[in-house]
């Protein structure tokens, strides 16, 4: 070979090399150019919604206490989050509350909201005392400047004061105050429960006392957060991840035997099984979702067989590839000491191809758990409905955040418990059963 | 050990064997009681039993095919109606699987020990892979429709956070193996950080990377589906609102199933192909979905 064409040939290589290396980057950046406009990203900004981002996000780590004063007949309710099931029931109020013929609603920082018989004031540190007055004709209301800051809105109807210590809202019909607080209400205890503020050392004394049953019911009923319900929903959520994934490895095995190659008798049987597994695998976990649930209705169940559904055509196409590769000598043995057909699978194939079943059916496990979430999501079933329930009525977002967490933790934890089963089965016993 | 006979030996074995049968046997039946009480609770917790349920199964699929085979002649117009969504179904987990593929890659670069130019960042970097794979697409994806408002932009966002937990895992143990002489040679003349990975790393490992994107999309195409399903566009909304719409447009709803079918069939065909062709024909890609 001549030095020229070498070189000539050299040449080229490095010309389609950087070519290639430009190419590429260019190609990717007019599909994103592509994406960009089909996907409309440039009126992403009016569509989104900067208020719910707000409210997403400081939900999820704080809540408020509602105080609502009926302009009418002048009853006072003080509830956290205003929802019933955080109500302070029969004149009970928080310490910041002091109810009275004038109740005062101290939000901290000295700002107070006073309640009187026809007026409502805040007294803002700073700034001077606001003095409305809803009537039926509207809301007159005195402010101590002319100009009002822009956190202050005023109309004939409707005043709303938004501070950093919280905010006033005065109506025609009603006056309302919210007080945000860090951290989420009641977490452990409703309000109606008898430990509600109880401090740790005094419940463990309780606990200690023989009360330890009635603290923990008292805690698993939580009407806020239904903690027991919870539970229930992840164990449905892993249930039905369980009974999917070992459902369809069940099914598949001996499928697998009629689409491998070197077991199955006949080629049409291995042909028609092949298909087979394509055709679950191809429908599709959504699909079959819709499917089972309109002979079955939503629930765990339906889950369970949708995965089921899936996974055997997964199962079944990985089974066969593993069932083609075993080695055919351990076979012969076997053979040769006058096995039959059943113990020829038995001890020839079964011990060679566990270990590989096993850690494929083990990592679908864990893809499983989150599968399990999404299937439950649609179907209703399990803490993917929980998670569904609390995104659409858009106001529990601390509860969406708690669902959420659980969830990352349950698919964690499943993942390490199949990673360690995975290792302890096939390290510890290589020879399978 | 004198006394250590062939009998003595035989019969040490076959106790053995006796027991490795035991604990098999109660292994088994505990595995069949657990999936036995398992199906039971879960036909318990469902709004209908699977005995109920069973003789309607094929009702619904039979009703569809009726009304598809009935108004067959509309269905070439269906496909070729739907065929945008289908279109915008791709396109969202192309550049999910893209976008997430990308920064995957960077991410795998920095939780490979040797590679990492800042060691003490690899192990809260894992941990950060770690929670973007547990977290399911649709959680995010739900959220994001709250901010952003439905269309394909919440589902493309979801799905390729979850890709960049899920590739950056695989690429970095892929990079685990890449040879450290090209890196050391690149390091030699003074290449830095980005040099060293782009020069060095990056052509070993470029196959294997594309193997398991491919099998991403494939992964990602279904995601997709299952999150228009949830509002976040694509072909899997129109199947939704077909379907919610009952009996009537069933026949639309076939066309959608088919489509569906039909390019999860070509894309997993397609890129099996690609897959083994990286690959050489050999070591067939493990589906870790």
């Amino acid at each position: 070979m001549t030095v020229m064409p070498l070189q000539i040939r050299t040449a080229g290589h490095f010309q389609r090399k950087r070519m290639m290396s430009f190419a590429v980057p260019a190609v990717i950046l007019c599909y994103f150019a592509y994406i960009f406009v089909a996907f409309d990203i440039g009126g992403l900004a009016e569509r989104a919604n900067l208020q719910n981002a707000r409210t997403l996000v400081s939900d999820a780590y704080s809540y408020k206490t509602h105080v609502t004063r009926d302009n009418r007949d002048g009853s006072i309710d003080v509830s956290i989050e205003g929802e019933r099931k955080g109500r302070y029931l029969d004149g009970n109020s928080p310490a910041w509350v002091t109810m009275g013929n004038e109740t005062v609603v101290d939000l901290g920082n000295h700002h107070i909201v006073t309640f009187r018989e026809t007026q409502v004031t805040y007294d803002i540190p700073g700034y001077g005392l606001i003095v409305t007055e809803p009537g039926r004709s509207g809301v007159n209301a005195e402010f101590p400047t002319n100009e009002l800051p822009d956190w202050i809105n005023a109309s004939k109807n409707r005043v709303t004061i938004s501070t950093d210590a919280g905010r006033l809202t005065v109506t025609r019909n009603r006056s309302e105050v919210f007080r945000y607080f860090l951290g989420w209400e009641l977490f452990f205890f409703t309000l109606d429960s008898p430990y509600h503020g109880m401090a740790l050392g005094t419940l463990l004394r309780h606990a200690v006392h023989g009360e330890a049953g009635a603290i923990w019911s008292e805690f698993w009923a939580n009407k806020m957060w239904r903690h027991g319900d919870v539970a229930w929903a992840l164990f449905e959520t892993i249930l039905m991840a369980f009974l999917g994934t070992f459902g369809a490895a069940m099914v598949a095995l001996p499928l697998g035997f009629l689409a491998a190659k070197n077991f199955s008798p006949l080629g049409s049987l291995r042909f028609a099984a092949r298909r087979g597994f394509d055709f679950l695998r191809g429908v599709d976990g959504l699909i079959w979702t819709i499917i089972l649930s309109r002979a079955f209705g939503p629930g765990p169940l339906t889950g369970s067989l949708a995965i089921l559904l899936t996974d055997t055509g997964s199962f079944g196409k990985m089974f066969s590839e593993a069932l083609e590769n075993v080695d055919g000598k351990q076979i012969e043995g076997i053979t040769s000491t006058g096995a039959k057909p059943l113990q020829r699978y038995r001890f020839g194939v079964i011990p060679q191809i566990t270990p590989v079943l096993l850690s494929q059916i083990l990592y679908y496990l864990e893809s499983n758990t989150r599968s399990a979430t999404i299937i439950g999501a649609i179907t209703g079933g399990g803490i993917g409905l929980m998670l569904t329930q609390a995104i659409n009525t858009q106001k529990d977002w601390e509860e969406v955040t708690y669902y959420i967490v659980l969830i990352i933790l349950m698919v964690m934890l499943m993942d390490t418990f199949s990673g360690w089963l995975r290792r302890k089965l096939i390290k510890g016993d290589e020879g399978g059963h | 050990m004198a006394e250590l006979t062939t009998a003595d030996i035989q019969s040490n074995y076959l106790a053995q064997v006796r027991s490795k049968r035991i604990m098999n046997t109660i292994l088994l039946i505990v595995f069949v009681a657990l999936m036995a009480s398992g199906f039971a609770t879960a036909n318990d917790r469902n709004a209908g039993g699977f005995w109920n349920g069973l003789p309607m199964l094929l009702d619904f699929p039979g009703d569809v095919i009726s009304e598809a085979v009935e108004r067959a002649h509309l269905l070439p117009g269906y496909f070729v109606k739907y065929l945008p969504s289908l279109i915008e179904t791709v396109n969202i987990a192309g550049a999910s699987t893209l976008l997430g593929g990308i920064v995957g890659l960077v991410m795998s670069l920095l939780v490979t020990r040797g590679l990492a130019p800042s060691p003490w960042l690899v192990g809260p970097l894992r941990r950060v892979l770690d929670v973007l794979r547990a977290v399911p697409e649709i959680v995010i994806a739900l959220v994001l429709i709250f901010i952003l408002g439905g269309g394909p932009v919440p589902a493309m966002i979801a799905i390729a956070l979850h890709t960049v937990g899920a590739l950056g895992k695989l690429f970095s143990e892929v990079n685990e193996n890449a040879s450290l002489k090209p890196i050391e040679g690149l390091e030699s003349v003074g290449a830095g950080w980005v040099q060293r990975m782009w020069l060095g790393v990056i052509p070993q490992v470029a196959p294997n990377y594309l193997s398991y994107a491919l099998l991403r999309f494939e992964i990602n195409i279904r995601a997709s589906a299952i999150l228009g399903f949830v509002g976040a566009g694509g072909i899997g909304y129109d199947l939704r609102n077909t379907m919610s719409w009952g009996q009537g447009k069933f026949d639309e709803a076939a066309a959608i199933f088919l489509l569906l079918f039909l390019t999860i069939v070509v894309v997993d065909q397609t890129s099996s192909n690609l897959r083994n062709r990286l690959t050489h024909g050999s070591a067939k890609g493990e589906i870790h979905a």
